[in-house]
């Protein structure tokens, strides 16, 4: 357990008085120049933009403005995510040297929120990867054990968090690439409910799967960060046009009385000692008064399929629009079709090309009803699966990540066996729900192990309660 | 090929049919990669294959988490993005406009 302190205590102190942003983000930077070239969390540190932040934030409070419930807390950013006239890469070659035209609708929240952003995180090229070894500049390494992967795809995300770069930073997750990470670095991560945060500004990788999340030390900063970033925005046409609900009462409910749904059919694949931790959580759970119900979802098994085909589907049509012509690079060649194909055969990582050659083939003729066509069918049987579950139980517990931090090469000879890592995590995308992962115990060589929590649609609440319910247990909240 | 299993769908899959793909998704690709994109391709799409065992014959096909509708706002102009500063982040770009090769010899 990190000794680092809780966001919401930087915030209340910078707000007070009691310490300076400036000060706060001094302590922060000084981690970064200490262990940074080590990790590699970042593609760039924003020193002198979140310094300026900082004594603006610092100077607002001398004069007696209220900043905000994130003022002077140190943010660390996707590099997926858009910040205006600041280069935003997605690790991708393709898109180096690019500065955004606008930011991101999260970017601007936090901004007025009082945040201090002090990177753009690492990330696998265009989010796709579950180590962050598909990264155009090089791997991040997991601050915890520098031999293992951070997870991915937002790895840079979750260890900046973990190695106290930031007291909190933004993912994105399609599959699972913020709870994953978040279960290898021992963090707190939300996927939040799809539509519940504004996707502006956010570079798609497969659009009805993406969602912005928080990865924190713990479950009241995770939900902190939420509040902060969640609600309409009538720039993103899916966004949910309600309240996103409060979640401060959440993390004091306990589960009493809640019916938690343990699946009996769950595909096979984690590791024993994951197995135990998930036990372990339901015995905790049990003992605080909820009800463990066993229920089935025969469609959980067919997740990876109908995620690997619909997601690269998406992404192929998605990242048609990398092409030389707007932005990013240009590979010269004599008439745009060769400069098309010599730009993006250039510019695109090896994962990367794959997922478009198989979104391609998924999607061509001839064969879109037996791929794309099949996939989005599992969909809707997911969907139907877990609504009926949902009838009889208010969240469901499993494993987030089959295993704790593998090291570095283990899984990347074999894209499947890189693929398998998101089997728990890809059905609530599928379907849009929430989940989060919270630590609970840990594994071999004392790495932390992530239990992930699930509830229906605009079922934060009671996910959140359930969360802090085993965080309780564990000792995990921060000070 | 409509209504195929994805597992006799996947043994057919040869460089043949890669380099067609490649060639739909614009992306030029080496000798090798063509290589390894076959093999590849041709494993995951036999992984893949586990969902033949599904009778999904009645179910309708969900693409959103939600259903959709066309989101609509008033029609009435609002700031748009900086016309200068959008130019700025392409390659090529003069009088106003994008810059690009000659189209004509484009050959699919």
């Amino acid at each position: 357990m990190s000794g680092f302190q809780s966001a919401r205590s930087i915030a209340e102190a910078v707000s007070s008085g009691a310490s300076s942003a400036v000060d706060v983000l001094t302590e922060h930077l000084a981690r970064i120049d200490e262990r940074e070239a080590e990790v590699h969390a970042f593609n760039l540190v924003l020193r002198e933009e979140a310094l300026q932040a900082a004594q603006q934030i610092d100077d607002r409070i001398v004069a007696g403005e209220v900043v905000g419930p994130l003022a002077g807390v140190p943010i660390a950013l996707k590099d997926n995510l858009c910040t205006r006239g600041i280069p935003t890469t997605c690790s991708s070659k393709i898109l180096d040297g690019w500065r955004p035209p606008y930011d991101a609708t999260v970017v601007s929240r936090l901004a007025n929120s009082g945040a201090v952003f002090v990177g753009k995180t690492n990330l696998d090229e265009f989010a796709m990867g579950s180590s962050t070894e598909n990264s155009a500049f090089g791997p991040t390494r997991n601050p915890l054990d520098t031999s293992r992967v951070p997870g991915g795809s937002s790895g840079g995300s979750a260890a900046a968090v973990a190695a106290g770069f930031a007291a909190m930073s933004l993912g994105s997750d399609t599959g699972g690439s913020i709870r994953q990470p978040a279960a290898l670095c021992g963090l707190v991560g939300v996927k939040p409910t799809y539509g519940a945060v504004s996707r502006l500004g956010l570079i798609a990788f497969a659009s009805s799967l993406d969602q912005i999340g928080p990865f924190t030390h713990d479950v009241a900063d995770a939900a902190l960060l939420l509040e902060s970033i969640a609600g309409h925005d009538p720039g993103d046409s899916t966004s949910i046009p309600q309240a996103f609900p409060s979640l401060s009462e959440s993390l004091t409910r306990g589960v009493d009385g809640m019916r938690i749904g343990r699946i009996v059919d769950l595909p096979a694949g984690a590791d024993a000692e994951v197995v135990a931790s998930v036990d372990r959580a339901f015995e905790v759970l049990a003992s605080a008064g909820a009800e463990i119900v066993d229920v089935s979802i025969p469609a959980f098994t067919y997740g990876l399929t109908a995620y690997y085909l619909i997601a690269p589907a998406e992404a192929s049509s998605n990242l048609a629009r990398y092409d030389g012509v707007r932005f990013g690079s240009r590979v010269e060649a004599p008439d745009t079709n060769s400069m098309y194909m010599a730009t993006r055969g250039q510019g695109f990582g090896p994962e990367v090309k794959r997922r478009i050659m198989l979104g391609t083939y998924a999607l061509s003729a001839g064969y879109y009803d037996a791929y794309y066509g099949k996939a989005l069918k599992v969909r809707r049987l997911m969907a139907e699966d877990f609504a009926k579950v949902y009838q009889s139980v208010d969240a469901l517990i499993t494993p987030a990540s089959p295993s704790v931090a593998f090291p570095f090469g283990s899984k990347t000879s074999d894209p499947l066996a890189m693929y398998l890592c998101d089997t728990y995590t890809i059905p609530s995308n599928l379907i849009g729900h929430p989940a989060m992962s919270v630590p609970f115990g840990s594994g071999e060589q004392d790495l932390p192990i992530g239990v992930q929590v699930l509830a229906p649609e605009m079922g934060e609440p009671t996910m959140f309660a359930v969360a802090a319910e085993l965080e309780r247990a564990a000792g995990g909240a921060h000070v | 090929m409509t209504t195929g299993s994805l597992k006799s769908v996947s043994e057919q899959l040869d460089r043949r049919a890669v380099e067609r793909v490649a060639k739909l998704a614009r992306l030029e690709l080496t000798s090798e990669e063509l290589d390894e994109a076959t093999t590849r391709l041709a494993g995951m799409l036999a992984h893949f294959a586990d969902i033949d065992a599904l009778n999904l014959e009645d179910v309708e096909p969900m693409t959103q988490p939600y259903e959709l509708v066309n989101v609509m706002r008033d029609d009435v102009p609002l700031e748009t993005l900086d016309h200068d500063e959008v130019l700025a982040a392409a390659p090529d770009a003069s009088d106003g406009r994008f810059g690009v090769p000659p189209i004509l010899g484009l050959e699919l």
